[in-house]
């Protein structure tokens, strides 16, 4: 006789259902029950966003039991790390959250900044800056989020509304490093150039423009019927799984857990900011999407008063520095280089050994958009990292879903990996 | 309270055990002596301590010095904000340490990722499976003896790519061999 599983329905309406009918006799259970299906997911479909495989057993429709399957993209970026100098390691950052690029190379260079004790010297331009990069970062990665959420669950309009205003940010980030997609825009102790002329006059072009796009968005979706039948009550976390697993970013703030790194543990200029967390309230995938649409709001709040506060102004008029002046973290510049001594050493030294680093541990998690990005630095001394460990948000976000999964039906699998935006080459690193 | 008064606590709760916290940029860190033990004073710094959130477990390889293996934790309290390290040493001979899965459940993928990529068991895990790595690969490959070439496994085209400094990065070179293609760090073993 086949074992009789009990599993929670998380879904309001299946549980309506089941306590409608009354449970037949013992007997008819076991014909009722059949047999079980394994259902591979992935891990090549559109709705895991990449390579993630979930190997789900089904009764009829409803999972009972999900096994997650990552690691499809694992390339040895730790491995990669102990073997460089840390300058060498920014461009491998880009392909970690290849969403959010500029966010996560501001997370690495805070975090070899704080090993080298300079991470709150930052020249104050530098730091807005570098907030600028992490903010348009978010509302790129969160525009993404939220339109292919929507598709998964069929309105495919929304992708297009928020593909076209990323296409926006990807041309701010070429104008910024000459990149769209792989930036490498951060450097040890500063960025690699100033903002080009103009290039804040049209951040706050696009930022005024893509209000309208998330508003536009919200009336499209927020009280869509059929978005809010597919999301509502599906994929429900409570508090206390959700700290357990160790969620992190949108995903845990929107099961109502207060929990933001740049409130919490401020870092570069987010002091002297004003801007609220959005919170969810019951966890489930529309508290998620309500989340990720307001952290676009704020993000756009936050960027408002960094070019209004900016130091240098637009344009840079006065001339604000924004690399720490310290030659031996810093390359000098190339004039310099070829004319004085010092600058030379320092330059032959930079290229060839690497930032001297001090001996010793350090961590520092970014707010990053999908998450706490953390880097875990263990050095005993100069240019490369012994031992430097990447705790990946997407990661650490989908170790619940063979925990979430059982009781759903297997149509809600597209909207809760939907709502987890979680981007596998952070995951597999 | 802050993370050295926490921690302090710690050191008081469980005496020898717990070496006084040292602090470098702002973090607290303290040494487990016996690894054994490491779930009770995990236990009590989730309970008492008030330290709810478990960021990230990793791993260190000290080779060619004993102990071995290093395993950190760290963890942080989402009421207090503040965070502790904890840092166990594991020998070789032992590569084996208990879980902290009944403590927090995110530790689960965290230590199975550290027994892929380190060998380092977890005593207790309910499924301590490979994770990045496919299930049946011979190797460990964040083992400081392990090459970044990687070494030839059943698949061969898969986690191994020739030493060829002009065929891609990492573009490094250490000091000591005659040629360019000496001095990439790939063709180099451990050893030499």
């Amino acid at each position: 006789m086949p074992e009789v599983q009990e599993i929670t329905i998380r879904d309001t309406a299946a549980q309506a259902q089941t306590a409608a009918q009354s449970l037949p006799p013992a007997e008819d259970l076991q014909d009722m029950q059949g047999e079980k299906m394994v259902l591979n997911m992935g891990p090549s479909h559109p709705s895991t966003h990449g390579v993630l495989r979930i190997v789900l057993e089904l009764d009829g429709e409803i999972i009972t039991k999900a096994i997650p399957d990552v690691g499809y993209l694992h390339r040895g970026d730790e491995k990669i790390a102990e073997n460089m100098t840390y300058t060498q390691f920014i461009p491998y950052t880009d392909r970690l959250d290849y969403l959010a690029p500029l966010a996560n190379n501001v997370a690495y260079a805070l975090a070899v900044e704080k090993l080298l004790g300079i991470h709150d010297k930052l020249p104050p331009r530098c730091q807005y800056i570098r907030v600028i990069c992490a903010e348009l970062a978010r509302v790129s990665s969160h525009l993404l989020g939220v339109g292919c959420f929507a598709m998964d669950v069929g309105a495919m309009t929304v992708f297009l509304l928020t593909f076209t205003e990323r296409e926006k940010i990807y041309n701010l980030a070429e104008a910024l490093s000459g990149a769209r997609f792989t930036t490498s825009y951060t450097r040890i102790g500063g960025v690699s150039r100033d903002t080009p002329p103009g290039w804040c006059a049209a951040v706050r072009k696009f930022i005024n423009e893509v209000v309208v796009n998330i508003d536009e968005v919200e009336t499209l979706l927020t009280r869509n019927k059929i978005w809010v039948d597919r999301t509502k009550d599906v994929g429900v976390i409570s508090r206390a799984d959700a700290i357990d697993f160790g969620l992190s970013g949108p995903n845990l703030r929107g099961c109502g857990v207060n929990y933001d790194l740049r409130k919490d543990q401020p870092y570069l200029c987010y002091k002297d900011l004003q801007f609220d967390v959005p919170l969810g309230e019951v966890g489930d995938c529309y508290d998620r999407y309500l989340v990720r649409m307001e952290e676009m709001r704020q993000s756009v709040r936050l960027l408002h008063q960094c070019l209004d506060k900016i130091p240098g102004g637009f344009d840079n008029a006065s001339k604000e520095p924004v690399n720490v002046a310290d030659g031996k973290i810093v390359l000098p510049p190339k004039s310099k280089v070829m004319s004085s001594m010092e600058e030379l050493i320092h330059q032959f030294m930079l290229v060839t050994q690497g930032v001297n680093c001090p001996p010793g541990e350090v961590y520092f998690g970014h707010e990053n958009p999908k998450g706490e990005l953390g880097f875990y630095i263990n050095s005993r001394g100069g240019g490369t990292p012994y031992r430097m460990k990447i705790r990946s948000p997407s990661f650490v976000n989908l170790s619940i879903l063979s925990h979430l999964l059982p009781g759903h039906m297997m149509s809600d699998t597209v909207s809760i990996l939907g709502s987890f935006d979680f981007v596998m080459g952070e995951c597999d690193r | 309270m802050n993370s050295t008064e926490l921690a302090n606590r710690l050191h008081t709760k469980f005496g020898e055990l717990v070496s006084t916290p040292t602090e470098f940029r702002g973090e607290v860190s303290v040494k487990v002596a016996d690894a054994e033990r490491i779930v009770e004073v995990c236990a009590f710094a989730k309970k008492e301590l008030g330290f709810d959130y478990l960021v990230d477990v990793s791993s260190l390889d000290n080779y060619d010095e004993d102990p071995r293996w290093t395993v950190v934790y760290h963890l942080y309290g989402i009421a207090s904000k503040q965070y502790l390290r904890l840092s166990v040493s594991v020998t070789e001979e032992k590569s084996e340490l208990p879980t902290v899965i009944n403590a927090w459940r995110t530790a689960d993928w965290h230590e199975r990722e550290i027994y892929d990529m380190m060998g380092i068991r977890f005593r207790g895990h309910p499924d301590l499976r490979r994770i990045l790595m496919w299930e049946g690969y011979p190797y460990f490959p964040l083992r400081k003896d392990f090459p970044l070439a990687g070494k030839p496994s059943d698949l061969p085209e898969v986690a191994f790519s020739k030493a060829a400094p002009l065929e891609g990065g990492p573009f490094v070179t250490a000091p000591g061999g005659k040629d360019s293609i000496e001095r990439e760090p790939r063709v180099r073993t451990p050893e030499n």
